[in-house]
């Protein structure tokens, strides 16, 4: 029992720390916002470089073999930074995929290309009539005698736009969603038949809308064999949500800190907001759901290699807890900052809309708690 | 960074699951699960307190030297888990996590000497007297007096909500010896015999039904000077101390995790009528899961830097926060699960020792006076309120 930082984990966490306190200031966010592509290739070359896209991918392909926590650790001060470049959808759920369900053939080709930064990846699966049952997909694979011909829609596919192949999840068509049945297909960005419509997404960032319409893929886009790939999406998922946890508590601590901060130095009556107590009060409500959701997201991140259930209960329960803990800091830094907080001219409206962007990510608290409930045998899965 | 405990720990762990099995009777188990406050009756706490003593582990917190089994930060985790998990029941805390700790920390030799083998052995039943009809949240306001005649004090005044002081034979309690301009000043903290002429104590009775708090009045009493732990005039500095110990001893959330677990049992028996197919009811008890996931990350966070010597830094009021927050949000969900249960009432204590079996199954009625009795948590030890403040004030430098 031990959940102290290794040496390892602490220097990360000073290198990670140190590069986006210089890199990701206001100035940087305010420049890069109106760009079409939404991050920096410059800055994604430098992650590279500096060993963070290699860091959850296996060492046999290239990469660092780190963990969850590791991801945390980066994504908690990517948080901090509002980074906005592709590292969740390429570096821990595309890179993820295909290290749960590709091929040896495509591990191979692609993990390696992550880790340095020479490929992008992007998971199209959400779809409009899903919500947020992972389970439910309707885009369907036709297998061609020389290959497969894809069909759907596919919503809020994130860095859709900046990635050299689309994860698409599809079903055979006619099936009745059986084990088998759903599987993953690379489709290469700039497909015949593939629309994209990108826009730019709340609290930094893009994503994308997708039509795909008779794409024709060969037979080698299937990843993997055919075997079902929900388990592995689940599994996939879960761990992104613990990342998910992490960089939300980066973004709650420094709006925390930030509030707090402003709180001692704003006067009204003669002396600082911070000498009321209603607001002291308010303060320590903030300090501890960020507490808290360090507590949690830390746990979802330990629990992120466990067995499907503990996994799946502490990804949701993390989500739900963190997505509640974040709406109150969230909403009360903007409360405290006065009317200032509701305009551009501060930092504290774009964390805002970032964690708001997080609740909303992959299900919001009250589904997450229902997973979380389903998982431990007291529901049935969508009450 | 795991969260699984080593090969020796493990050892330690089943040798923890041996006593208990060997120890708890199923008499003091069922009397534990029918203690609707976390306080339990003498003749079952002090029955486990004689056991754990016979063992070595009569006070999991002490240094060696003062009788402690000289356990790591991990052994207490799993000691208080397993006592949890099997629903042991609570020793005379007042003794061994209040007082015992002051003593061991300001008191004399002659007063270890006296006082620490009793609290082990069970002998003595302690009780705190801080709070004052006037002094509540402004503890420090206290106007019980001790005025120094000869070798002794004279003590004047009342103390109020003493838990268990009509079991007790022994108080701790904070006195004023002195009219300081800061008030704190001229606090002392002074051992006092239960038994003393001049001392009586009235029933009070809580809305739970339950009698567990008292007033207890003073009248000349003759105390010696000798039974002052510390200086005089310092003991403001002397409850603080044991305030933390009583805020946040660190490992609440086995027991939280037990609580919830009677519950969730409830609501899938036929008690409640599967009230668990309600799912409202069943997302809440996710919430509530969560909520104490959440808590023993925490602690182990805690327990992680203390095993490394580090200092976790002032969370004691942030953990007694949530403990008591969580506490009552588990004892609403079990009055929800009840149903129509909720409407009984049984004004008989204890529940265990009833004349007539119940109108409701057993495993029931302890439920909405629980409920009601947990109204106190986030009013006693420093309301939470005052932790607030102390969190605005210790952690957020305001």
């Amino acid at each position: 029992m031990d959940l102290n930082l290794s040496d390892e984990q602490r220097l990360l966490r000073e290198s990670v720390d140190r590069f986006i306190a210089e890199t990701y200031h206001a100035d940087h966010r305010r420049k890069s916002a109106g760009d079409p592509l939404g991050f920096s290739p410059a800055i994604w070359k430098q992650f590279s470089e500096l060993g963070w896209l290699a860091l959850p991918i296996a060492e046999e392909y290239g990469g660092l073999g780190a963990g969850p926590v590791e991801t945390g650790i980066v994504m908690e001060a990517f948080g901090r930074g509002l980074v906005s470049e592709p590292y969740l959808s390429t570096v821990v759920i595309g890179a993820g995929l295909i290290a749960e369900c590709g091929s040896e053939a495509q591990k191979q080709a692609m993990l390696p290309k992550v880790a340095d930064g020479s490929l992008r990846l992007s998971f199209a699966h959400s779809e409009r009539a899903a919500r947020f049952d992972l389970s439910h997909v309707e885009t369907t694979a036709t297998p061609t005698p020389d290959g497969w011909i894809i069909d759907g829609c596919k919503t809020a596919v994130l860095d859709a736009h900046a990635a050299d192949q689309i994860i698409v999840s599809a079903r055979l068509p006619g099936g009745d969603g059986a084990a088998g049945d759903l599987c993953l297909y690379l489709v290469p960005a700039g497909s015949v038949g593939l629309t994209m419509r990108d826009y730019p997404r709340l609290g930094g960032g893009r994503a994308c809308n997708l039509e795909l319409t008779g794409v024709r893929l060969e037979p080698d886009a299937l990843i993997d064999n055919g075997s079902d790939a929900l388990p592995q999406i689940e599994a996939v998922v879960d761990r992104a949500l613990a990342a998910l946890g992490a960089e939300a508590v980066g973004i709650m601590q420094i709006m925390f800190d930030m509030t707090l901060e402003y709180t001692k130095v704003r006067q009204q009556f003669g002396k600082p907001l911070s000498a009321n107590q209603v607001i002291r009060h308010r303060l320590a409500d903030m300090a501890m759901h960020c507490d808290e959701a360090r507590s949690i997201a830390l746990r979802a991140a330990v629990m992120a290699d466990a067995e499907p259930v503990a996994r799946g209960r502490a990804a949701s329960g993390a989500k739900a807890k963190i997505g509640k803990s974040a709406r109150f800091v969230a909403e009360q830094s903007v409360q405290l900052h006065g009317a200032m907080g509701v305009t551009e001219e501060l930092d504290i409206g774009s964390y805002f809309k970032r964690l708001l962007a997080f609740d909303t990510l992959f299900g919001g608290s009250a589904h997450h708690y229902r997973r979380h409930a389903a998982l431990g045998g007291r529901t049935p899965p969508h009450a | 960074m795991d969260l699984t405990f080593s090969a020796e720990e493990r050892i330690f762990e089943q040798e923890v699951r041996d006593f208990i099995a060997q120890n708890l009777t199923p008499e003091m188990k069922r009397a534990t699960a029918l203690t609707p406050s976390v306080f339990s009756d003498p003749d079952i706490g002090m029955a486990w307190q004689r056991a754990l003593h016979e063992k070595g582990w009569g006070a999991p917190g002490w240094p060696v030297e003062a009788g402690g089994p000289d356990w790591t930060p991990a052994q207490r985790w799993i000691f208080e888990a397993e006592c949890a998990r099997a629903g042991t029941p609570n020793v005379n805390v007042m003794g061994v996590k209040m007082v015992g700790p002051v003593i061991i920390g300001f008191g004399t030799p002659e007063q270890k000497n006296f006082y620490l083998p009793r609290i082990l052995s069970g002998e003595d039943y302690w009780c705190q007297g801080y709070s004052e009809p006037g002094s509540g949240s402004d503890l420090a306001s206290l106007k019980t007096r001790a005025v120094r005649d000869g070798d002794d004090y004279v003590i004047n005044g009342t103390k109020i909500w003493t838990t268990h002081a009509h079991h007790a034979n022994r108080m701790f309690a904070l006195v004023r010896t002195n009219d300081t301009e800061r008030k704190q000043d001229g606090i002392s903290f002074i051992l006092i015999d239960m038994k003393s002429p001049g001392i009586t104590t009235r029933p009070i009775l809580t809305i739970g039904g339950d009698h567990e708090v008292n007033q207890v009045f003073f009248d000349d009493v003759r105390v010696p000077v000798t039974n002052r732990v510390g200086e005089e005039g310092k003991g403001w500095t002397y409850g603080k101390y044991l305030l933390e110990f009583e805020r946040g001893s660190g490992i609440a959330s086995a027991k939280l995790r037990d609580a919830l677990k009677t519950v969730a049992d409830l609501a899938e028996s036929d008690a409640t009528g599967h009230a668990i197919d309600d799912p409202d009811i069943a997302v809440r008890m996710s919430e509530i899961e969560v909520d104490i996931d959440t808590l023993e990350m925490t602690e182990l966070r805690v327990l992680s830097a203390l095993q490394t010597g580090q200092n976790p830094g002032a969370v004691s009021s942030l953990l007694k926060l949530r403990v008591s927050e969580i506490r009552q949000a588990v004892t609403r969900l079990g009055v929800e699960v009840i149903g129509n249960d909720g409407l009984y009432v049984e004004p008989m204590r204890p529940l265990y020792r009833l004349n007539e079996a119940p109108g409701i199954p057993e495993e029931i009625l302890p439920v909405v006076p629980e409920y009601l009795n947990g109204r106190a948590y986030t009013i006693f030890g420093g309301s939470s309120e005052i932790q607030r403040d102390i969190v605005a004030k210790m952690v957020l430098g305001l």
